[in-house]
Parts: structure tokens; C-alpha cells; sequence
């Protein structure tokens, strides 16, 4: 038995050994200088020399494992597989010849009588093309988020700019008022009725710019993408709107209000603005911001550019008049100093049985499709991603309780990708959901990709 | 998984959690109980008219009559081979068939002459044939006592208990003058349990007697109760009951039915061992007192210095609702004897494919494919062995068992595939209950072929669980066996293939809606009523799918199948676990005692579930559980779907690779826990077992239950403690050694050990005489390590010798009852370690080999000399550890199927 053993093994190794470097078998290249041929063999951990002979014989002699290297003897050793043509990999030597292939280049399963086919070549070139595809996404994705950033920047000047002009309105609203007070007030005498008349006149004229102003506002609140209109879906984010208020406010009835349109200008939104001023409540007073809205940041993630301190200011103000640019401070979340953000968008995936909707920094919920009450998935929390990466992860908190069980709560798992969709939701543990989701605002810059992609495929 | 449906008890349940006693009757509300109990031991109304003796050569027959309502009874009394005596009782002409319980005896039992030895008007004497054994019969009024020498074993009806309701009409019992007879008592004639009501047709049916136990003060078994090993005495609350129950969140320490059911008690002094088997499928009641339960230590001592100490007695009485009184009384003398006279009648252990012992892996439930296939990953990637994955109720189409949901397992077989390629298995469950549903084939075909279990009306009976409106099929006719085993078949079983097994759950069965959460006494199987055969139900649901198993690979490959609910017998068709408990310290605590009761009635392949099934672990527990679990039969992790996952990777790095080294330690020892089943499977002996039954003369062993031998050369205290940092373990045997597995520290038997522990610990010492051959090399699967070499671990007794087995054979065929295995007996003696074959008549390969031997208690040899069949000798080399006295012999290097021997000098 023994000496079949190593007659196998020496023939075993004559094999390789001829197309490769001289080493024993599962040896990576940089530890060949410590297993010479024919010399002692000290342990790597030091612990104690043995002959060469046996390195490699099936028998377990050092406490590191580090004697057997190319047999499954040892329970720490690990077995390094060349793969050439592909990426080479350590592999725990409980894996030697146990009839499953593990390395692509077959050379973990020597003599466990295991077909194994060398994969290698498709491996590496499916990775590669793999690798070629994802940095194009990449490239694409942090393109994109370039441009977006750039659009957002833009959409805060204008509606900053816009918001300056319904300040300036304001304010000569306010003016002319003062002075037909002043104009009144001077003419003391005239008749009572006539007085009323030319008061109430005014009043209304005030009223109506007043109104006017306030359509303003919202429709910039209302409009969530700055695109100049306000939509179906800008509607449904107002649930107080429900004409019916049955608790549920279809799109249906979101195009009612817009009198029968999927979105409207802001001339077009002064008759739908009729319909809904009575039930309208603001976005600031609906859902009040977070006592410290920066506490859910990282302190080195605050921004130095301008827009952030921007949204500093706002943020640190809420009584800072009555005018608030609160969609443009909702819609953009400025993430370190390199610019990731998302947009306020609501994100929808569905899966056989339910609705699922994602809106960024605000909740998750759930809808059955075929009718049935939303439930809530948990409400924006924190970046749970791991220190090196604290933008993968979102966590969402603080759902609808469950039944003997936690709050529902859902991690969303951001990738980079050249559209900004949610992939797939799942429950992997109850009440515990998960979104996989891909946005361009988490490409990195495409140099910093794989550095490694195209070396060490070959020794 | 399992539990019942959450909408009922949610509301009883919310604030406290625990079971809802007042789901499950008490003695008082079940009408059997309350009247049967209600009677009070004195002069027994029962009398043997010995002019009706008849002796044939197999078997005594006798009339007994009832002085108060002169009903006759039929007594036979036989003497079965290996020390068994079986006394039947029944009508002597029932107004119509008293149920009697079939197919869990393995055959006829045999019989033995019974010899007459004496006779007068008083009774009869009866010779048991050898070592002085009799039966006295007395006559008026009617005792039973079973004599060896002076010494009375054990006397029936000596406290006057044997009650015998004969069927009757109702409207024309006549009436009788004695109080007790005349009165018709609530409840027996029907009865309700909250609201529902039980039309008892048959009217009062139960049987009772009682059993003294002289000398006795130690009874075990009669599972399934979440209690001690030792069984308390009852006077002071309900007695042990018998009853297949899905009991939602069970509580401990009580005397509550649960899923199982095995009518066996052993009772043990240090002198001897005897026990009872009652067989009788109907609900059962067990009530136990003694006489010296209520003395303190003291109180002992004053009485044996007094002189005035009455004899220990322990006595016990079965009540069951109805059949008939069909006893096994096992004689023993010794525990192995009672497991061998147990085995005779009911069967061993069924023997599982190795990879059964090994871990398993479960949740309720896992999504999706892709969710399989990530845990399975999971598992590689953090080098953590495992066998089987398991798939709950959520897998299947809508509960319709023998499904796959279409959406989240589309293709069930290329799952499959992708575990044969890793060399692992799974299991998916399939549940009794069969979902109302005209467009569901299992459904159509029972209803179409009448196999469903009926009403009281005569209609299908239907109760609700997980699919909503559910029917039962009648698993008690053997043709819907049949046919349900046919459903196994790989062409019937869409999706199935060689490496997926099954999983019975809900088995009790379990009814949601039906009286104490299961299915109605007055439901029809056939001719019986369901009340005479509840308890057989899981039962008979585990045979049928373990028969599935078998011939859906043409009878060549070893069933494997998991079932809750469990009667005498059911160790022939696979394993049990101990049901829907909970993530709590004391639910850990528990597995220990309940699977000893198990492993004693013969049901070795027990487990709880991993980590606690209700509720989530505190990580320690986890740890802790894990560590517990793989030094139990049954290894499988297991959580209810309200709680967080709890894959072993989930908890940390150091954590997990506690867990790792836990799950390793399992399979390092799986050659050992297969030699282990293929001897259970042999003798019915307990793999898990109580000190006691090896150390039956020491009464310090007697009532341990945190701690267990298996076989009987390891024994485990696990750590059960929340915050333990030392247990204390209780070392048997005066003239033992025992050597710590982790450490090889030697220990002297007959001691309390204190051993300090860390979150790494788990205390495990191997018997100073033993050989335990492991395989170090752990792989991925079980499958995988087939062919690795063996590790032999010979620890020494004080006379220096050691003695173990090695068993070997395919894994996973029938094949090794073709003798296609290997057993070498290993021993060592005179410093000559040998192997040799015990079964030459076996024939079987293998590849696997001799890779090292530790001899722990050893001294320095100068030289070591192994000798192979053809006489070829080779010095072995070997490393001595002196501090320890470990002698490690490196590489001998044979074959472990061949002769050999070591020879230290």
C-alpha cells in the first residue's frame, strides 16, 4: 500500500512537474524557495524540520499543514491551483481528490478518478468578457452620474432662481399692499360702502396673488424631477390628495385631479391647483426632517462644495420664512465629495405576488398585486454598507411590526449600473427583505476597476 | 417546522408565551381518565374461575369474572422466548370486535412451553422456565405475581386496578345494585372539549391495571414528554399521558402529551431491570407513585436504621380508552437484556445511510433555488461540512405535497443536480394532511379510491392545516400505503431523484381545528374508530414513506425519513425529532432527557431541533446548541420562519468558527456513529444512552440526565449553561479511566470532575478500554471523506488492554444484509495491537486506510513492528509524548479491511 502510494505520487509528479516549474504539488510559486528538493523541510510556522520525503506523502506532519501542501492529509492545509489561463486560487486541501473539481485546471483531483475538464480557458475568457462588460458600465454609469449630477446643479439654480422670483413677487405683493393701506388709510373720508367695496376688491386682488404664489411653490415642490411638469406620479406622493380618501390613491384618481392628462405645466397646474389647495399639506410640514439631518452622515462625508453647504443652510433653517426649496433639497442627497447622490424617484418592482416600491431616503413598502393594503417595509435609516464601502447598503427601519416577530425592516443593496432600477426584492429572512438595486450614482471611476483583471492569468 | 396554525392561538397567545393548557385536557376532562382514576386500589372485584383454566403447550387461558356485574373476561397468559411473559386480557364475548393493535409486533412473538407447578382452589403456580421464575395466579381475587426465587419481580392487579368497561348497549344496560355499576357517568356516552363534542357510538370502552414494582425506584421512558429521565411520581398532578398531540410551544417539565407515543417503561434497581409494554394505540394515562417518593434522605436512613424500612416499591397503572390490555412483561434481567427482549418484539433501528448522521441543515424555509444554492455556497465558503439542505411546507404548490412551487423552485431536478455534484443531499417535506383541491392529482386519487379517512357521518373527513381545508388519508389500510408509497416513484414524484429524501410532519395528525389540535375520536378508519388507533396514525405515515423510499430505487438503496409523531415500532422506518421547540437554555437542556427516553423504548435516531425552533438564539446559545447537537444522534439545525436567519456564518467570525470546529467534530467521529447505528440496528441497543444502562449496579448513575454515553465508550457533558464557566461531569466506573478527547488528560472512573470551560469547550471523554477509530480528514460532505483513511484511538484501561470495532460497508445500499461490509474487531492486549475480521463470511472492499494510531495511556516502546496477512513486517514509526503518555504511531499505513497487527516492544 505504502509503496504504491508513493510510486503514484512520484509518477503523479513527474507529470506535472514537467510542464511547470519545479516545485511540489499545490506549492504557489512564491513559497517554492521554501520546499527544496531534496533538503530538509522546516515547517513554515517553524515548528519542526523534516525530511523531504515527506513533504507531499500523505501524512500530516506539520501543525500548519504546511508539509502538505498537495494532499488532503492535513485539516488546515490549503492547495494552490495554477489555473492557467484563468485566475490561480488556494484551495482548502480537504478539497485534494475528493471527486469534485474545484480548480479549473483539474489539478486538485489527481487520483480520486473524477472527470474533470480544464476550464480555464472559458473561465478566463468569460471573466474577461465579464470584467470588459462591467467596466463598461462602469465607464457609462460614472458618465451618466456626471451628467446627472450636472442636471441636479443645474435644476437647484433654476428653481433657486425661480424661488428668488416668487420672493421678489412676494415681496411687491407685499409692498403694494402696504402702500394701498397707506393710500387708504390717508383717504379717511370716503363712504363707508365704497370703502368696503374698494377694500374688499383688494383683499380679494391680495388674496389672489397670495394664492398665486403659493400654486408656485408648490408646483416647484410638487414637480420632484424638476422637469417642468407635475405628473401622475408627483401626485401620488401626496396621499392627502385622495379625492375619495379611501385610503388608497390610484393613478387613476391622480389623473382626475390633473384633469385627465398624466402631467401638467404650470399654466395647466393652475386649474388642477383649484382642485387640491383645500387638501394640499406641504411636504415640510407632512414629513418633518430628522432633528439632525447631517447626524446620518459619516462627519468626513460632509461636503465642502457649495450646494452642500447650501443644504446645510436649509436644512439648519426650517423657520426660514415660509419659502422652502424643500423639493430640490429632497431630491438631491450629496454623498462624499465625489458627488454620488440619488434622485427622489420611486422605484418599482414587482414580483409574482406583490408590488414593491422603493423611494429613495424616504420608505419601502409593499402592495399586494392583486389588490390589499400597502404595508410598510421600514422607513429610511442609515448606510449600513462596510467601512470601505458604507454607500452599498441602505437600511431601511422601523416597518410594520410583524407577528411574534421584528419590525419589517429592508436592506437595499446598491450596485453600479447604467440605469437607475430596482432588480429584484426578496425575503430571505421573515420581515427582512432585500433590494437589489443598480444606479449610476455608485459607479466609481472606471480606472480604479479591477486593476488586477488582466494579470496573473498566466505563471 | 411545524406549529400550529398561528391565527387560532394568536390571540390566547399574546403577553405570556407558552402552551396553552387549556388547548389539551387534563385527566379530569377526559371522561376515561377522570372515571378510571376516580377508582381507588382495594379488593379487585375480579375473580379467576380456575375451572375454566385451559394449558396448552404456548399458552394459559383463564376466565375472569366481574362479582359486581359478572361481565367475563379472557385472560392468556404466554411465555415468549428471551425471558418475555405477554398477558392478554379482554371480553370474553365482546358485544362486538375490541380493537387490537397490529403491525407493530414484527412478527408472532414465539413462544416457550409454560410448565403447570402446582394448583389449588386458591390458584395456580406456573413455571417460567429457567432460573427459578413463576407466575402466581391467585384467584379470588384475581392478582398476578411474577416470582423469581422469594423474590417478587412484579405483581399485576395486586392494588385491585384492573378495569375492564365491556361494551354495552346504551339504552338496555341493565341496571345492577352495586353503586359503581349502576350509575351511568357523564361523558360516557359522549363528551365535549371546548366545542367540540365526541359522539362516542361504542359508549365506555376503557381498560386499566396496575403493576406493583417491588425494590423499584427508578422508572423510566413511556415518551414522548418534555420531562426528567427519571419519571416523577404522579399523586400530586396528572399522570403521564399518551396522546399524539401537536402542541404549540410546549412546555417543559410537565407530564403533557406531545407528537409521540411509545407505551414502554423500564423499571431499574441496582439488582435488575424490567419493563412493561402496553400496547394499546388508543389515548393512554400513566399514573406512577411510591412508596418511599415523598421520604427525604434522612427519612430513608432513619427507617434502614430502625429496622422499619418497608421495601422501596414503585407502582405504576395504564388507563387507555380502549382496545384491550395486551402486555409484554420484560424480565430482563440486565438493561441490554430489555432492549434485546424489546427488539424481539417491535424491531431495531432502522439502519440510515451514513450521510444521515451527519449534519443537517434546515429552516422554514428556504425561498428559493437561489436561496439553496447560496447557503450551500455558504457552506464552502466558510469550510463548514454539511449533508443535507431542507425544504419546509413553502416549497410545494400551495401546500399540495409531492409539488414544487412553481415560481420559486421552477426546476426542482436541476437543484438537485447541483447538490449530486457537491456530493449532498436534501429533504423536502411531505405532511399527512392532502389539500382539498379537485385540481390536484394526490387528492382526486385518494377520494377517487376511497382511501380518505371518513366522518362519523360516513362522508370524507376534513380538517383544516396548512392548506386550509384538508383531507387525512387512512394510513391504517395497507392499500393506501401501497399507493402512497407508489407516489414516490420518480415518474410519480415530479422533480424527485435519487439524493432527495423526505420529511414527515404534522403526522399526530395534526387538525387545527379539531379537538386538542387533532382529528376527531369519532372519525372512521374502516370498521375502528379513530380513537382506538390515534396513536398509530405517524406511525404508519413513516412506514408507508419510508416503503416509498425503499422501492423507488428497486430496494437497493436505505430509506431516509424524519417524523414527528412516533408509536412502538416506528425505529424501524427512521429518525425522530423532538418537535416545535424553543431558542431557550432550558429547551437545550431538555434534548438531553428526551432523547434518553427515546434511545431506551428503541428509538436511537433522535435529535432536537438545532439553535431552537421557536424564537431567536442569544449567540451563545447557538454555540452552545451546536456543540450539543453534535454529540446527538440526530444533527439538524432548524428554525421557525418568524425568525432571523441564523446560517452558522451569520454571527461573526469567531463564532462561526466555534460552530465549525463543532460541526467537524461531528464528522471526525461519523465512523464511529455509523458502527454505532449498525450495532443498534443489530441488538436495539441505545446509541444515546444513559449512564445508567452501562453502570447498572451504580445508583449515583441512576437519575443523571446532563450527561450520556454514546455506545458506550464516549461520554458527553455538554455545556448547557448560560454562562457556564465550568461543568461538572460525573465520571462512572470505580475501576475506569477516562481520557479527556481534546486534551487526552486522563481521569479516574467513580468521580465528580469538575472541568472548567470556554466557549470552545465540550466535554467528551473516551472510556479507558475502548478503540475509536475516526477520520480526521473533514471534507465538504460525508460522501466525500468515503474512501479517507481512518485515525485509531486506543485509550487503555488500568490492566493496559483496549478493545473496539470497525465497521465498514457502502454507506448507503441494503447490500450489507448481503454481507457486503467490513467488521474487524480490534483489540489491544500484551502491547499487541490487532486486527481481526468478525464476520468472515462478509465480503467488502475498501479503499480507505490506516493513517495513525494514538494510544493514549501508553508507555515509551523502543520499537514498533507492524505485521501484515502475508507475514511482511515494517517498523513503524512513532512520536511519545511523555507528559501525557500519547504514543502516536505515524503512517502504519494498511489497508483497514485486512489482518493486522502492531506490536509495541
Amino acid at each position: 500500500m505504502m509503496s504504491y502510494q508513493y510510486l503514484l505520487l512520484l509518477l503523479l509528479s513527474l507529470g506535472v512537474s514537467a510542464v511547470e516549474v519545479q516545485r511540489p504539488r499545490g506549492v504557489p510559486l512564491s513559497k517554492r524557495q521554501f520546499y527544496e528538493e531534496g533538503k530538509p523541510f522546516t515547517c513554515l510556522d517553524g515548528s519542526r524540520t523534516i525530511p523531504f520525503d515527506r513533504v507531499n506523502d500523505d501524512y500530516c506532519d506539520c501543525e500548519d499543514g504546511s508539509d502538505e501542501p498537495g494532499t488532503a492529509a492535513c485539516p488546515n492545509g490549503s492547495f494552490h491551483c495554477t489555473n492557467a489561463g484563468f485566475r490561480p486560487a488556494f484551495i482548502p486541501s480537504s478539497r485534494i481528490n475528493d471527486g469534485i473539481c474545484d480548480c479549473c485546471d483539474t489539478t486538485d483531483e489527481y487520483n480520486s478518478g473524477a472527470a474533470c475538464q480544464n476550464t480555464c480557458r472559458e473561465l478566463g475568457s468569460k471573466e474577461r468578457e465579464i470584467m470588459k462588460e462591467m467596466a463598461e458600465i462602469a465607464k457609462e454609469g460614472f458618465l451618466l452620474k456626471q451628467q446627472l449630477i450636472q442636471e441636479a446643479k443645474s435644476g437647484l439654480e433654476e428653481k433657486k432662481a425661480k424661488l428668488a422670483e416668487v420672493q421678489v413677487s412676494k415681496k411687491d405683493l407685499e409692498d403694494k399692499l402696504e402702500a394701498l393701506r397707506t393710500v387708504k388709510e390717508t383717504a379717511e373720508q370716503p363712504e363707508k360702502e365704497a370703502k368696503e367695496r374698494h377694500l374688499k376688491a383688494w383683499e380679494a386682488a391680495i388674496r389672489l396673488e397670495k394664492d398665486k404664489a403659493k400654486m408656485a411653490e408648490v408646483f416647484l415642490e410638487l414637480d420632484d424631477d424638476a422637469d417642468g411638469f407635475v405628473s401622475v406620479a408627483d401626485l401620488l406622493t401626496h396621499s392627502e390628495l385622495d379625492p375619495d380618501s379611501d385610503g388608497s390613491f390610484t393613478e387613476a384618481e391622480a389623473q382626475g385631479l390633473l384633469g385627465g392628462v398624466d402631467k401638467v405645466d404650470t399654466a395647466a397646474f393652475e386649474s388642477v391647483w383649484n382642485n387640491i389647495k383645500e387638501k394640499y399639506v406641504s411636504e415640510e410640514t407632512r414629513e418633518p426632517v430628522p432633528e439632525n439631518d447631517s447626524e446620518q452622515y459619516p462627519e468626513e462625508d460632509i461636503p465642502e462644495e457649495e450646494e452642500d453647504d447650501d443644504e446645510e443652510d436649509e436644512d439648519e433653517d426650517p423657520d426660514d420664512g415660509d419659502y422652502k426649496v424643500s423639493p430640490v433639497r429632497i431630491s438631491i442627497r450629496f454623498m462624499k465629495d465625489d458627488h454620488e447622490f440619488l434622485f427622489k424617484t420611486k422605484f418599482i418592482c414587482l414580483s409574482f405576488r406583490y408590488i414593491y416600491r422603493l423611494c429613495p431616503f424616504n420608505r419601502v413598502s409593499q402592495k399586494p398585486k392583486y389588490g390589499g393594503s400597502e404595508t410598510n417595509l421600514g422607513s429610511w435609516g442609515k448606510w449600513t454598507g462596510p467601512e470601505d464601502n458604507v454607500y452599498s447598503l441602505m437600511k431601511y427601519e422601523h416597518g410594520t411590526g410583524c407577528w411574534q416577530g421584528p419590525n419589517r425592516s429592508t436592506t437595499v443593496k446598491l450596485t453600479c449600473g447604467k440605469e437607475t432600477v430596482v432588480l429584484s426584492t426578496s425575503e430571505p429572512s421573515r420581515c427582512e427583505y432585500l433590494m437589489e438595486f443598480t444606479t449610476p450614482a455608485v459607479c466609481q471611476e472606471p480606472q480604479s476597476l479591477y486593476p488586477d483583471a488582466h494579470d496573473h492569468t498566466e505563471l | 417546522m411545524a406549529s400550529v396554525l398561528l391565527l387560532w392561538l394568536a390571540v390566547c397567545l399574546s403577553g405570556t408565551w407558552a402552551v396553552d393548557k387549556g388547548n389539551f385536557k387534563t385527566c379530569d376532562q377526559s371522561a376515561f381518565c377522570k372515571r378510571q382514576r376516580a377508582l381507588k386500589p382495594g379488593e379487585s372485584p375480579y375473580r379467576a374461575l380456575l375451572e375454566t383454566m385451559e394449558l396448552t403447550n404456548t399458552r394459559l387461558t383463564l376466565q375472569l369474572i366481574n362479582d359486581n356485574n359478572k361481565v367475563r373476561l379472557l385472560l392468556e397468559l404466554y411465555r415468549l422466548q428471551g425471558n418475555i411473559t405477554r398477558v392478554k386480557i379482554n371480553e370474553l364475548k365482546p358485544l362486538k370486535p375490541r380493537y387490537e393493535v397490529p403491525d407493530v409486533l414484527i412478527r408472532e412473538p414465539p413462544t416457550e412451553p409454560l410448565s403447570l407447578l402446582s394448583q389449588d382452589e386458591n390458584g395456580v403456580v406456573l413455571s417460567l422456565g429457567a432460573e427459578s421464575q413463576r407466575v402466581i395466579v391467585s384467584a379470588r381475587p384475581f392478582r398476578l405475581d411474577i416470582m423469581e426465587g422469594r423474590d417478587v419481580l412484579m405483581s399485576l392487579n395486586s392494588r385491585g386496578l384492573l378495569a375492564f368497561e365491556h361494551l354495552r348497549m346504551r339504552s338496555f344496560e341493565p341496571l345492577r345494585s352495586k353503586e359503581e355499576e349502576e350509575k351511568v357517568e357523564d361523558g360516557m356516552w359522549e363528551e365535549s372539549f371546548k366545542s367540540h363534542a365526541d359522539s362516542k357510538p361504542s359508549g365506555p370502552s376503557a381498560v386499566s391495571l396496575d403493576f406493583s414494582l417491588p425494590g423499584v425506584e427508578h422508572v423510566y421512558g413511556i415518551p414522548e414528554h418534555a420531562d426528567t429521565l427519571r419519571l416523577k411520581t404522579t399523586d400530586n398532578g396528572d399522570p403521564y399521558r399518551l396522546y399524539n398531540l401537536d402542541v404549540f410551544q410546549y412546555e417543559l417539565y410537565n407530564p403533557m402529551a406531545l407528537y409521540g407515543a411509545v407505551p414502554v417503561m423500564l423499571a431499574h434497581n441496582a439488582q435488575r431491570t424490567t419493563g412493561i409494554f402496553w400496547l394499546n394505540a388508543a389515548e393512554t394515562w400513566v399514573d406512577i407513585s411510591s412508596n418511599t417518593a415523598g421520604k427525604t434522605v434522612f427519612g430513608k436512613m432513619l427507617d434502614y436504621v430502625q429496622g422499619s424500612s418497608e421495601t422501596p416499591q414503585t407502582d405504576v397503572r395504564w388507563i387507555s380508552e380502549s382496545g384491550i390490555i395486551d402486555v409484554f412483561i420484560m424480565l430482563g434481567p440486565t438493561p441490554k437484556d430489555i432492549f434485546s427482549q424489546y427488539a424481539s418484539l417491535t424491531g431495531t433501528q432502522s439502519f440510515p445511510p451514513l450521510s444521515a448522521l451527519a449534519y443537517h441543515q434546515c429552516r422554514w424555509n428556504y425561498n428559493d433555488q437561489k436561496d439553496v444554492q447560496e447557503v450551500d455556497a455558504g457552506f464552502d465558503e466558510h469550510d463548514i461540512p454539511y449533508d443535507f439542505i431542507w425544504l419546509d411546507i413553502e416549497h410545494t404548490d400551495g401546500k399540495r405535497y409531492f409539488t414544487w412551487d412553481p415560481h420559486k423552485f421552477a426546476s426542482p431536478k436541476e437543484m438537485l443536480q447541483g447538490l449530486v455534484e457537491k456530493k449532498r443531499k436534501m429533504v423536502a417535506i411531505v405532511d399527512p394532511h392532502i389539500k382539498v383541491d379537485s385540481n390536484y392529482k394526490i387528492h382526486n386519487e385518494i377520494r377517487s379510491k376511497g382511501f380518505y379517512i371518513k366522518n362519523k357521518d360516513g362522508g370524507d373527513y376534513e380538517g383544516w392545516c396548512w392548506p386550509g381545508s384538508a383531507g387525512y388519508p387512512d394510513f391504517t389500510r395497507a392499500d393506501m400505503r401501497a399507493w402512497w408509497a407508489s407516489m414516490f416513484a420518480y415518474d410519480q414524484y415530479e422533480g424527485s431523484m435519487e439524493n432527495l429524501y423526505t420529511w414527515n410532519d404534522m403526522n399526530e395528525p395534526s387538525v387545527f381545528n379539531g379537538p386538542e389540535v387533532t382529528m376527531h375520536k369519532d372519525a372512521m378508519h374502516g370498521a375502528w374508530e379513530h380513537r382506538d388507533v390515534h396513536n398509530l396514525y405517524g406511525f404508519y405515515v413513516q412506514m408507508a414513506t419510508a416503503e416509498g423510499l425503499i422501492q423507488r430505487s428497486g430496494g437497493v438503496e436505505r430509506p431516509f425519513v424524519l417524523t414527528r409523531a412516533f408509536f412502538a415500532g416506528s425505529q424501524r422506518y427512521g429518525a425522530v425529532w423532538t418537535g416545535d421547540n424553543a431558542a431557550e437554555w432550558d429547551h437545550l437542556k431538555i434534548s438531553i432527557p428526551m432523547c434518553l427516553s427515546l434511545g431506551l423504548v428503541g428509538i436511537s435516531f433522535c435529535g432536537a431541533d438545532v439553535g431552537g425552533f421557536f424564537k431567536s438564539p442569544s449567540t451563545e446559545l447557538l454555540v452552545r446548541w451546536y456543540q450539543t447537537g453534535a454529540y446527538q444522534p440526530f444533527f439538524r439545525a432548524h428554525a421557525h420562519l418568524d425568525t432571523p436567519r441564523r446560517e452558522p456564518w451569520l454571527f461573526g467570525p469567531e463564532n462561526t468558527a466555534l460552530i465549525r470546529e463543532a460541526v467537524r467534530q461531528r464528522y471526525t467521529l461519523l465512523p464511529y456513529w455509523y458502527q454505532q447505528f449498525y450495532q443498534a440496528h443489530q441488538t436495539g441497543e441505545p446509541i444515546m444512552r444513559p449512564l445508567w444502562v452501562e453502570y447498572p449496579q451504580d445508583p449515583a448513575t441512576f437519575a443523571i440526565d446532563d450527561e450520556f454515553l454514546i455506545g458506550r465508550d464516549l461520554l458527553v457533558h455538554p455545556v448547557t449553561e448560560e454562562g457556564a464557566r465550568g461543568v461538572t461531569a460525573y465520571l462512572p466506573g470505580k475501576d475506569e479511566l477516562w481520557f479527556d478527547v481534546h486534551t487526552f488528560q486522563k481521569h479516574n472512573g467513580a468521580q465528580n470532575l469538575y472541568i472548567p470551560v470556554t466557549m470552545s469547550s465540550i466535554p467528551v471523554f473516551q472510556r479507558g478500554g475502548s478503540i475509536i477509530p475516526r477520520k480526521l480528514r473533514v471534507r465538504r460532505s460525508s460522501t466525500c471523506m468515503e474512501h479517507d483513511p481512518y485515525t485509531l484511538y486506543v485509550a487503555l484501561n488500568p490492566q493496559r488492554t483496549a478493545e473496539g470495532e470497525l465497521y465498514i460497508d457502502d454507506g448507503h445500499t441494503f447490500n450489507y444484509e448481503k454481507k457486503e461490509f467490513i467488521l474487524r474487531k480490534l483489540s489491544f492486549t500484551k502491547n499487541i495491537l490487532s486486527s481481526v475480521n468478525m464476520a468472515p463470511d462478509a465480503q467488502f472492499s475498501t479503499r480507505s486506510w490506516i493513517e495513525r494510531i494514538i494510544i493514549l495511556g501508553a508507555s515509551k516502546p523502543s520499537k514498533v513492528t507492524l505485521k501484515t496477512a502475508g507475514g511482511q513486517e515494517s517498523q513503524v514509526e512513532f512520536e511519545f509524548d511523555a507528559s501525557m503518555s500519547v504514543l502516536t504511531l505515524r503512517k502504519p499505513g494498511m489497508n483497514a479491511g485486512v489482518d493486522w497487527s502492531v506490536t509495541l516492544q
